[in-house]
Formats: structure tokens, C-alpha cells, sequence
């Protein structure tokens, strides 16, 4: 098994799903501390049971989850949210929050019983409002922002949590191609820049190709998992999709459609 | 972060609105009393007639506190039920909390002499019905508690809580079909709701109730703002989500049932008065939100005991038809002026 000294994040034999009903068994893989990884594959293989496994929301069937070297369980909620902070599918419950008010929130593990908010709170929030471009829009409510501002407040909101790990889940969903561009490059230099260890789910496999460090293709089998180019050169993604539809280009990285 | 001084502003005014609704309060009922004449009663100098100064002391002060006590307490459980449901049509009825306040003191003023055959009230003082109207709100907020231990879908809860309510109330209209004339006008004062009538150890043990639920809703303020996120983001942020939901529901039954107990079922204050706070305070930080609401709920009730006490005459309109008649309308412009739910 793989050595968890310098491994942010550490899976093993994880099995996933719900009760008796298993989603996805079999998979390992390590992230270590500033790496971007992207997890890809088919409508329902498992990405989001898997996201939300690893988040603490649900309970895994088997296998060992480690992070910074400490079974997953094991974590009470308070520690938890200093060491792993998420990005949901879901929206906000209440969007009557200005956009630096929703970011202040992610300082909540660290702030006291009343929520007061300290001057290295206030360092980290701006922080955040400069690293993804929010600072014009920091009085803004969340309900007048367009799809793809709104997510980068709340990727913001995850950085100003201050977690050695952040996990998203499918973060460029309804935004056009430019915005994802926009908000994996974010990820990308919040990962290099800060080393923050970054687990999303996409089905950008393209982007993701060109913008990871390391890749999960969840194929209901073996579940590879490595660094693009290698997954590339083992013909990984020629097998991820019924190959009459769409075939894999190993050159250029991307799909073509079988006309 | 932004502007905390604007917000002291606004609560200095608050609070001085409040001051002005409560003296406003005391100077009208039924008997006419000049209103220097009150200003020094109220510090202590006899006025010209002693009658003044026992109405003053014993019927006016006493209903102004009650009033003050009940708009605070019936909004603050709104909020919380807003917040927690994240649903902007929660208020304190919505857990059956006052439906169970309703049928204990059905059971009692109709129930004992059905079942019993009793028809002598004379063992039934206020503070029986108290008790009463307080033990089904408590029964009604156990069962909800234990209910809410085991489904793990805020929603759900949310539609059984609605479910117990119809089911009290639909015993309600049982125990009232089969009860005498005499005994159902018993209860349907009683669910006028009443701001008077309330003694000095009434006042006190409900402040101590309120006080309780108020302190429990400081405790959740942290949870509450997370909350807004919704249920996952707040434990991913560290909120234990069943003991955070228990407190904040522990802490509505406290204020909407021990006020319903002595009051009556007030409606609407505890629906309105946080859409209303929310539209002008412009904000969702609970830090903010819960004495604002506690403040206008106050000014609210006043306002409306002060209007249902009609000027120099010795009749009293109900106080729960007064809240929905000037309470809604505002609600509605508000919402039509701004075209938009602010939650």
C-alpha cells in the first residue's frame, strides 16, 4: 500500500454507495499536497457518490480513507471543516447574501461562538475576493450574479475555509467554455500557488487533460488513475465511451464524433 | 463587516420607536388619562384621581410588557423557523407547536366537561388553561422532536410538522362540535388571543420562558448563518446538524408555545415581522436579525394592542384580528413595491 507520510489524501479499496447498494468498489489512489485532480467518467459510474463519500456526507461500504494521515471518520465535524472544505452542485439556500458575506462564512470552523470575525479572517476573505476577481463585486447580492460569478464565489468560499483539501463538484456545469477555462485556471493556481490539495468531478475531459496534474477515470472496473499524458499513452479514454458514438484522438486529446 | 455603525443607527431609532409605541400603549384604553398625568405616575408621583394610578399599574403597564413580550418572542420563533426550514412561509405554527397549545386548552375547556360531565368551571383559573394550552404545545414539540431525530430531511419535517397541526386542529373541531354553547365561546375568546388579563407571576414565568428561547437562539446564531448555505455546506463548515436543529427547535417551541399558552394563538406576527426586518434591515446576518425582529415584533404588538383598544370605549377587539388586518397589507406592499422575496 502506498505511503501516506506526504499524502494529502489517501484512498484504498474504497468501496461506495448506498446500503446494500454498491456504486463503485475497488478504487485507490493518493493526492499528494498542491496537486489538481479531475475525476471523469459516464453519467451515474459514481463521480458524485464518490465526491460526497470523501466529503463526510455519506458513509463508505468499505476500504480506508485517509486524510493527512487520519481515517476519514475519525474527524469530528468541527476538525473536519478545517481540513477539507466542498464545493456542492446545490445552490446556496439563501442568495440574499452579498458575495463577501458568503465567503465570510467560510471562516466560520475558525471563528468564535458569536461568529466574530478577527483581522487574519478579514485577510484571508480579501484574499479570496482578489484570487478569483470578486472584489468589485463584494457588495453584490448572490442573486444578481450570473452563473458563472456565483461559482467563483463559492469556490472563493472554499479557499477562504483554509483546507489542505478542497473537492468540488462539477464546478464548470451551465457555464460556457470560456467560464470553465476561467475557473479550472483558478483551480490550477490554487492548487500550484497555495498547495492546496483540489478533488472535482467534470465532464470536461479535455480541459481537464490539459489542466490536471492527476486524473480518476471511474470505468465501473479498475478505476485508473495517474497523470494525464500516461493515462493518454495506456489508452485509458479510448475505452470510456461506446467507441460507435465518439473516439479518443491520443494526439490532440480530444473526442471526435463518428459521423 | 460592512457598516455596523449604519446598523447602530437603526437600532438606536428602533429603540426609541419602541419607547414611543409603549408610551403611546399606556396612554389609551378605556378611561382617559392625560398623558403628563401618566409620565408621573410612571415615576412614581400620585396623579389627580388614585383610580388612574391603579390602572395604570395594574392593567395598562402590565398588558404593554405582555404585548412587548409576545411580538418578540412570536417573530424571533418565525426567524428561527425561516432560517432553519429555509422556507419563507415557516412561522411558529408550522410545527404544530401552536396547534398543540390549541388543543390542550380545548381539551380543557371543552374536553373535561364532555368526557366528565363536569360543567362547574370554577377550578378553571387562567393559570390552568396555561398549563394546559402549554402541555399539548410541549407534547405536540416531544413528538415532533423525536420525529425530527429520526428523518434526516429538514422538508419532511416541515410537512409532518404541518400534518400534526391538522390532525390538532381537526380534534379541535371535534371536541367543539360536541361541546356546549357556553364552553365553545370559552374557547373561542381564548383563540382570539389576548394581550391582558395576564397576572404579574403570569408575566414573569412567560418572560422566563421567552428569556430561555431568546438565550438558545444567541447560541445558535453561528449554526443559523451557516444554515443559510444550506444543511450540507453548514456541517461541512462544522455545525453538528442534529444538535444545532434540536436547539433552534427547542428553541421555537420555548417562545412560540409559552406564548401561546398565555396569550392565545396571536397569528401572523410570527410569519411577518422577519419578511418586514429583512426588507429594511437588508440583511441575513442573525447577529443583526434576532434583536431587530425582537424590536419590531415589540413595536408591532404594541402598535396593534394599542389600535384593537378602541379609543374611550370599554370594548377590546380581538388582538389576532387586528395583527393579520394591519400586518398583512404591509407585508404586501412591501413585497409588491420590491417585486422580489428577500430570503
Amino acid at each position: 500500500m502506498a505511503k501516506t507520510g506526504k499524502n494529502i489524501l489517501s484512498i484504498s479499496q474504497l468501496s461506495i454507495g448506498y446500503g446494500s447498494k454498491t456504486v463503485a468498489n475497488n478504487i485507490n489512489f493518493d493526492l499528494g499536497a498542491g496537486m489538481l485532480c479531475g475525476v471523469v467518467g459516464v453519467n451515474g459510474i459514481g463521480k458524485s457518490t464518490l465526491l460526497r463519500t470523501l466529503g463526510g456526507f455519506q458513509p463508505k461500504l468499505s476500504g480506508d480513507i485517509l486524510l493527512n494521515g487520519k481515517p476519514l471518520e475519525k474527524y469530528s465535524s468541527s476538525s473536519l471543516s478545517k481540513e477539507l472544505s466542498v464545493v456542492l452542485t446545490e445552490q446556496p439556500a439563501s442568495k440574499n447574501l452579498t458575495v463577501q458575506e458568503l465567503i465570510a462564512l467560510g471562516r466560520q470552523p475558525y471563528t468564535n461562538w458569536l461568529g466574530t470575525l478577527t483581522k487574519e479572517d478579514k485577510q484571508q476573505i480579501q484574499a479570496s475576493l482578489d484570487a478569483f476577481l470578486l472584489n468589485e463585486l463584494r457588495h453584490s447580492k448572490c442573486h444578481e450574479l450570473s452563473d458563472g460569478q456565483l461559482q467563483r464565489v463559492l469556490v472563493a468560499r472554499a479557499m477562504a475555509q483554509d483546507t489542505s483539501l478542497i473537492l468540488l463538484d462539477e464546478p464548470t456545469t451551465h457555464l460556457d467554455l470560456y467560464h470553465k477555462v476561467q475557473i479550472l485556471k483558478m483551480l490550477q493556481e490554487l492548487a500550484h500557488n497555495k498547495q492546496k490539495t483540489i478533488l472535482f468531478t467534470t465532464h470536461e475531459i479535455e480541459l481537464a487533460i490539459q489542466l490536471c496534474d492527476r486524473i480518476l477515470i471511474l470505468d465501473g472496473k479498475d478505476h485508473p488513475f495517474g497523470d494525464p499524458c500516461q493515462l493518454i499513452e495506456q489508452k485509458h479514454f479510448d475505452q470510456l465511451f461506446p467507441s460507435e458514438m465518439v473516439q479518443f484522438d491520443g494526439k490532440t486529446g480530444s473526442f471526435k464524433v463518428n459521423k | 463587516m460592512k457598516g455596523s455603525r449604519t446598523y447602530r443607527i437603526s437600532f438606536v431609532l428602533l429603540a426609541l420607536a419602541l419607547l414611543c409605541a409603549w408610551l403611546l400603549n399606556i396612554s389609551s384604553g378605556s378611561v382617559s388619562i392625560p398623558f403628563t398625568d401618566m409620565i408621573s405616575t410612571l415615576f412614581g408621583t400620585s396623579p389627580e384621581k388614585a383610580s388612574w394610578e391603579y390602572i395604570i399599574w395594574n392593567y395598562r403597564l402590565p398588558k404593554a410588557f405582555t404585548s412587548i413580550l409576545v411580538g418578540a418572542g412570536l417573530s424571533l420563533s418565525g426567524l428561527l423557523m425561516q432560517t432553519l426550514f429555509r422556507n419563507p412561509l415557516a412561522g411558529p405554527f408550522v410545527l404544530g407547536i401552536s396547534s398543540g397549545a390549541s388543543l390542550g386548552a380545548a381539551l380543557l375547556l371543552m374536553g373535561v366537561s364532555l368526557f366528565t360531565g363536569y360543567t362547574s368551571f370554577s377550578f378553571l383559573g387562567d393559570i390552568s388553561l396555561a398549563i394546559a394550552a402549554s402541555i399539548g404545545s410541549f407534547l405536540v414539540l416531544l413528538i415532533v422532536l423525536i420525529v425530527a431525530q429520526r428523518v434526516k430531511d429538514t422538508m419532511a419535517l416541515l410537512i409532518i410538522g404541518l400534518m400534526f397541526g391538522s390532525i390538532t386542529s381537526a380534534l379541535v373541531s371535534v371536541l367543539a362540535y360536541f361541546s356546549s354553547a357556553e364552553n365553545l365561546q370559552r374557547f373561542i375568546f381564548w383563540s382570539f388571543g389576548s394581550v391582558g388579563n395576564l397576572s404579574v407571576n403570569q408575566i414573569l414565568l412567560m418572560g422566563g420562558i421567552v428569556a430561555l428561547g431568546v438565550l438558545l437562539s444567541i447560541l445558535s446564531i453561528k449554526s443559523l448563518n451557516a444554515f443559510l448555505l444550506g444543511e450540507n455546506y453548514a456541517q461541512s463548515l462544522g455545525v453538528s446538524l442534529k444538535k444545532s436543529r434540536l436547539t433552534i427547535i427547542i428553541a421555537t417551541g420555548l417562545l412560540a408555545g409559552g406564548i401561546t399558552a398565555f396569550a392565545g394563538p396571536i397569528a401572523f406576527v410570527g410569519l411577518a415581522v422577519p419578511h418586514l426586518t429583512r426588507q429594511i434591515f437588508d440583511t441575513m446576518e442573525h447577529k443583526v436579525l434576532i434583536p431587530a425582529v425582537m424590536l419590531y415584533g415589540g413595536i408591532l404588538m404594541l402598535l396593534c394592542d394599542t389600535l384593537a383598544q378602541l379609543p374611550n370605549s370599554a370594548s377590546v377587539l380581538p388582538i389576532n384580528a387586528i395583527t393579520s388586518l394591519v400586518g398583512a397589507p404591509v407585508v404586501i406592499w412591501l413585497l409588491v413595491r420590491k417585486r422580489k422575496m428577500m430570503f
